[in-house]
């Protein structure tokens, strides 16, 4: 009887084991099935147009252009008079075939380029004789153009996708252009727009047979979004030609918004090179460059001591903590002796022995002893030391200094603003407000960027609150709404302490280091400063010139822009960079050079410190030298 | 019997019929998914695959006519003269067969090409249940199961001389039927044993299954010593010696064919399925290719006529051999276990049909029947899931071809009119 049930048995076994299989590929696998990126499916890409930039006043800074790449299908080619054909496309039989046997190792029966970016003289004449040569055609394709030859580190540049990223992303594919710096990096999303999207039912034989589920999953390319930015193309083009010749960073910030109206690096380049045939060979060029560094954004990124103009800080904070109030006095003996032995003993310039000084004369004055005082005072306020900086490094970090400031372009340096345990664990807990005494004067420890230091100056032309810095003033005309620029942040400071500090920086460009940059009719505020360097020239630690610093904002009353300027290696601040903010003041206030400015316009449009560059790169014979 | 003349149809097991023609139907819908082109989009386009299997489809219904129009006792009758027609048909084949895919399997009419191994099957079992339902027959006799085994083996021999391995390979099927009348487990498990050995020697090489072989009979042997002591050895020491002989002599014999008869593209073929090689592009492809299009339709499935991968022609012989991929893309889990069922069913129905015949000659064809037809399936859905290697035979009903679909077609109706006179005393 057993004999009867057998078929029955295996039947039913064999069953179970088949739908079992199924489960596993279907309901197991099949989970994992991608039914779009499959050898069965071919998407096309429709690329849209990328967002054109304007400056704040409507001025295009970034427009596209058509380029036309030759390409070329090595299996359809047939040529009938190849000499013709490279007298039409201007290159010699070598290169043609040298390129032709490129494209075949390639694939021959896929398009390659053949050759990169017509001319459009060429490509127009070309064009009509195309037809004769089959296996070749046009493609057409939009790059970069840039009409102003201005603000390259804003606008950032474009970039094929990396392979990592391209194979993470869902939206990109290899070969595709991403915004690679600046704005372009920073606004990818709103400028790219989103490419359209088909997909084509695809045969083994890898022809295309139809739509792919009727077109249900077909999109349609959407352009890009147009931006405009905070920046005033006129000023920066201006800024940048008085920074020639000179290394540093120049930020302006209009202090009731926090608009960012110029950010200056230099030395710079022209945005147009990194676009088009000569792309390569130029990024090489600019990016190889670490003398002088012409892709490195300083206005954002270079951490300098900020110096004398960081006494307003301690001023402000002195003011704060009640250690000092306007009427204080500190005497000067030509310096400040912070310890018992010799060498403890900071330099003073103000020139002012052993007479009291008040707040305003001593930041007019930029006196050291004063603010060393006042410094000492802040941090010895508190039982211990390090209670008392991190008070002082809250006040400051209130100003945005120290970290990040949060502004909308990709590149960035936190400075350094160091606070109670950075101590505690360097001096082991045996310090006190001497140990770091440089800090008063904006030396020490303290580094800040030039656009922190510009936001620190929009603060106290505020009196006592800022907007987070921004380079994004509206997309596709229509005003950004982020919240984390459009609300104001507050400081830590009352807002009455700020009257005294500004009447100070007042009187730094009507009697103190600034005076000579005055400007008729325009009342500046600011402070300079100077801020000593070092570097090793073979083998030996030299000074260099001291940096030179600014920050000043104007008018007066109703602030409309706050700036800071850095140049290295210029000395005194008010020898290059008080001349400079002048000029750059009066430029955006009345949008001309008065007369009496214009002997200064032309004398920082011809300074160059180039000199003072070239001596500190190492001269390679005394490298070999050097290993005696 | 006067009666039932009168009305072929009398008697006959709707069910079955009923079944049979959901899988037809359901076997040309996919075959019209796998085979249409975007450009051709007419049913009845004799020049299409799917066009030309409406008119097997249609022609088989005559068939069927024809079938039941015979008399239950003239399958019985004729049946040898049958069998004997069928041998002389195969023979045929070498001198005027025409070769497709490096086979004579096909006879050119030039309208349409006829493969008779498809039909010899239906006649082989006719065959088969007269020689077992003889009532002089005993099936005990070795000389009776030889008798058996040549009326089978004759014609897979001449099938695989054509060459067509895969269709030869369905005779083993009357293994079920030999076992359902009288003949031994023993042959199966044999044979079972010698696959496995088989399999475990390409896996792990032929020395160590070899030597672990040889511990296990010596652990046995030892056990069989110290239960039984003496007189063990004395009853079975010339087992003992056949079992090493035959152990040795077949594991070597496996290592030498498969290495020197085995063409490159059979050892592949194994290799892939045992996983010791991966292959997506040559030898491999087919199998990946069909196990992706299945998975591709999730659990329930991309929707008739929406399988892009079947549009594709990605599966090779999508219409013939690995027809039940488009019914996994489309259909997805539910469509293809219901497939799966529907054979179940049948194959049930069948069995329970034929162990209800009091006629010996009716229930042995029956389970012919069922055993030729499970093999089908179970060779057919089991290479087409990945589960077996590849071997090219059809999916009963379903798969593409007018020789495949009429040879079923006699097979299963020769059975249902068999099954409608089993209450007729004849």
């Amino acid at each position: 009887m057993q004999r009867k049930y057998l078929l029955n048995i295996i039947i039913t076994i064999v069953c179970f084991i088949f739908i079992g299989r199924l489960f596993q590929l279907q309901i197991i696998r099949g989970s994992n099935y991608d039914p779009i990126h499959n050898s069965a499916v071919k998407i096309e890409y429709d690329y849209p147009e990328r967002g054109y930039v304007y400056d704040r006043n409507g001025k295009l800074l970034v427009a596209n252009q058509l380029s036309y790449d030759v390409m070329v299908q090595p299996n359809q080619v047939k040529i009938i008079d190849t000499l013709e054909f490279c007298n039409l496309l201007k290159i010699d039989k070598v290169s043609f075939l040298k390129r032709l046997n490129k494209a075949k190792k390639y694939a021959t029966y896929l398009p390659s380029v053949f050759l990169k970016q017509l001319a459009k003289d060429d490509f127009a004449f070309l064009q009509e004789k195309l037809h004769k040569y089959q296996g070749f055609f046009i493609q057409k394709r939009i790059i970069r153009e840039y009409p102003i030859n201005a603000a390259a580190n804003v606008l950032g540049y474009l970039g094929e996708v990396n392979e990592t990223l391209a194979k993470k992303s869902k939206y990109y594919q290899a070969g595709e252009l991403i915004g690679k710096d600046g704005i372009e990096k920073q606004y990818e999303k709103y400028l790219r727009g989103k490419k359209g999207i088909k997909h084509f039912l695809r045969n083994n034989l890898n022809r295309i047979t139809g739509s792919y589920l009727n077109g249900k999953l077909d999109t349609l390319a959407q352009n890009g979004k147009d931006l405009t930015l905070t920046l005033d193309i006129e000023l920066q083009e201006y800024a940048q030609k008085l920074m020639a010749g000179k290394r540093g960073g120049i930020v302006a910030i209009e202090p009731k918004s926090g608009e960012i109206l110029a950010l200056v690096t230099a030395p710079t380049y022209n945005p147009n090179m990194l676009v088009g045939r000569k792309r390569s060979k130029n990024s090489i060029k600019l990016f190889n460059d670490t003398i002088s560094k012409p892709s490195y954004d300083r206005g954002l990124l270079a951490a300098y001591p900020p110096g004398s103009p960081f006494k307003m800080m301690n001023a402000l904070i002195g003011l704060q903590e009640n250690v000092i109030d306007e009427e204080s006095t500190v005497l000067c003996y030509g310096g400040y002796k912070y310890g018992n032995r010799k060498h403890e003993f900071m330099g003073c310039h103000c020139g002012i022995y052993a007479r009291p000084i008040k707040l305003k004369t001593a930041i007019a004055k930029s006196c050291n002893s004063y603010f060393s005082v006042t410094y000492k005072r802040i941090v010895e306020k508190h039982n211990k030391p390090s209670e008392g900086l991190d008070n002082w490094h809250n006040h400051v970090s209130s100003f945005g200094l120290g970290n990040y400031l949060g502004y909308d372009l990709p590149a960035g340096s936190p400075g350094l603003i160091p606070n109670g345990k950075y101590y505690d664990s360097r001096y082991r807990y045996s310090w006190n407000g001497s140990t770091n005494i440089s800090n008063a004067i904006g030396q020490g420890e303290v580094l800040t960027t030039p656009i922190q230091l510009a936001n620190f100056t929009a603060a106290i032309a505020n009196k006592g609150y800022f907007y987070t810095p921004h380079i994004l003033k509206k997309v596709d005309n229509l005003p950004i709404d982020n919240e984390k620029y459009t609300v104001a942040k507050k400081t830590s400071i009352n807002k009455k302490h700020f009257s005294p500090v500004i009447e100070a920086m007042h009187e730094v460009f009507k009697t103190g280091t600034g005076k000579y940059s005055q400007v008729k009719g325009i009342e500046i505020c600011g402070k300079t400063g100077t801020s000593e360097n070092f570097a090793r020239v073979n083998g030996k630690k030299i000074q260099l010139p001291d940096h030179s610093i600014l920050v000043a904002f104007a008018p007066k009353e109703n602030p409309k822009i706050a700036l800071a300027i850095f140049v290295e290696n210029g000395g005194y601040g008010s020898t290059i960079a008080a001349p400079i903010t002048s000029l750059l003041v009066e430029k955006y206030l009345t949008k001309k050079i008065s007369a009496e400015n214009k002997y200064r316009e032309q004398k920082m449009l011809n300074l160059s410190l180039e000199d003072i560059y070239n001596k500190q790169i190492q001269k390679p014979e005394n490298l070999a030298s050097g290993t005696k | 019997m006067r009666q039932e003349r009168n009305n072929i149809f009398a008697g006959i097991d709707w069910i079955l019929v009923f079944l049979f023609v959901i899988l037809v139907i359901f076997g040309w819908m996919n075959i019209y998914a796998a085979s249409k082109t975007e450009i051709n989009t007419q049913i009845f386009d004799f020049s299409t695959k799917y066009g030309k299997q409406i008119l097997w489809i249609g022609l088989s219904f005559p068939l069927i006519v024809i079938i039941l129009f015979f008399n239950s006792k003239f399958y019985e009758q004729f049946s040898g003269i049958l069998y004997i027609v069928c041998l002389f048909i195969l023979i045929l084949l070498f001198p005027f067969g025409k070769e497709i895919n490096g086979a004579k399997s096909w006879f050119n009419f030039g309208i349409m090409s006829l493969q008779p191994s498809e039909f010899v099957k239906a006649f082989t079992a006719l065959a088969v249940a007269k020689l077992l339902s003889d009532r002089q027959y005993n099936f005990k006799l070795v000389k009776n199961q030889l008798k058996a085994f040549i009326v089978i083996f004759t014609p897979a021999l001449l099938i695989t001389l054509q060459p067509d391995a895969g269709s030869a390979l369905i005779y083993l099927s009357f293994f079920f039927v030999l076992n359902r009348e009288g003949l031994t487990l023993s042959y199966i498990i044999i044979g079972s044993l010698a696959i496995f050995l088989f399999i475990f020697s390409i896996l792990f090489g032929p020395y160590s299954v070899l030597t672990t072989l040889y511990i296990l009979i010596t652990i046995g042997t030892a056990y069989g010593i110290y239960k039984g002591g003496k007189r063990f050895i004395n009853f079975n020491w010339h087992k003992i010696l056949a079992v090493y002989f035959i152990v040795l002599l077949f594991i070597l014999g496996t290592d030498f064919s498969y290495n020197k008869i085995f063409k490159q593209h059979h050892r592949d073929r194994f290799e892939i399925l045992l996983g010791l090689k991966t292959d997506t592009k040559n030898i491999g492809y087919n199998s990946y290719q069909s196990e992706l299009t299945i998975s591709s339709g999730g659990f329930s499935g991309k929707g008739f006529l929406q399988g892009n991968i079947t549009k594709g022609d990605f599966v090779p012989e999508q219409h013939t051999d690995y027809i039940f991929s488009t019914v996994g893309e489309e259909w997805g889990f539910l469509g293809s276990s219901l497939v799966i069922i529907i054979f179940m069913l049948m194959l049930f129905r069948i069995i329970y049909l034929a162990d209800t015949h009091t006629n010996k000659f009716g229930r042995i064809y029956g389970y012919s029947v069922a055993s030729i037809l499970f093999f089908h399936v179970v060779v057919n859905i089991g290479m087409v899931i990945g589960l077996l290697p590849t071997v090219g035979i059809p999916l009963p009903f379903f798969s593409y071809g007018g020789s495949s679909l009429w040879g079923f077609t006699i097979l299963l109706f020769i059975f249902i009119r068999l099954d409608a006179h089993k209450n007729y005393d004849w």
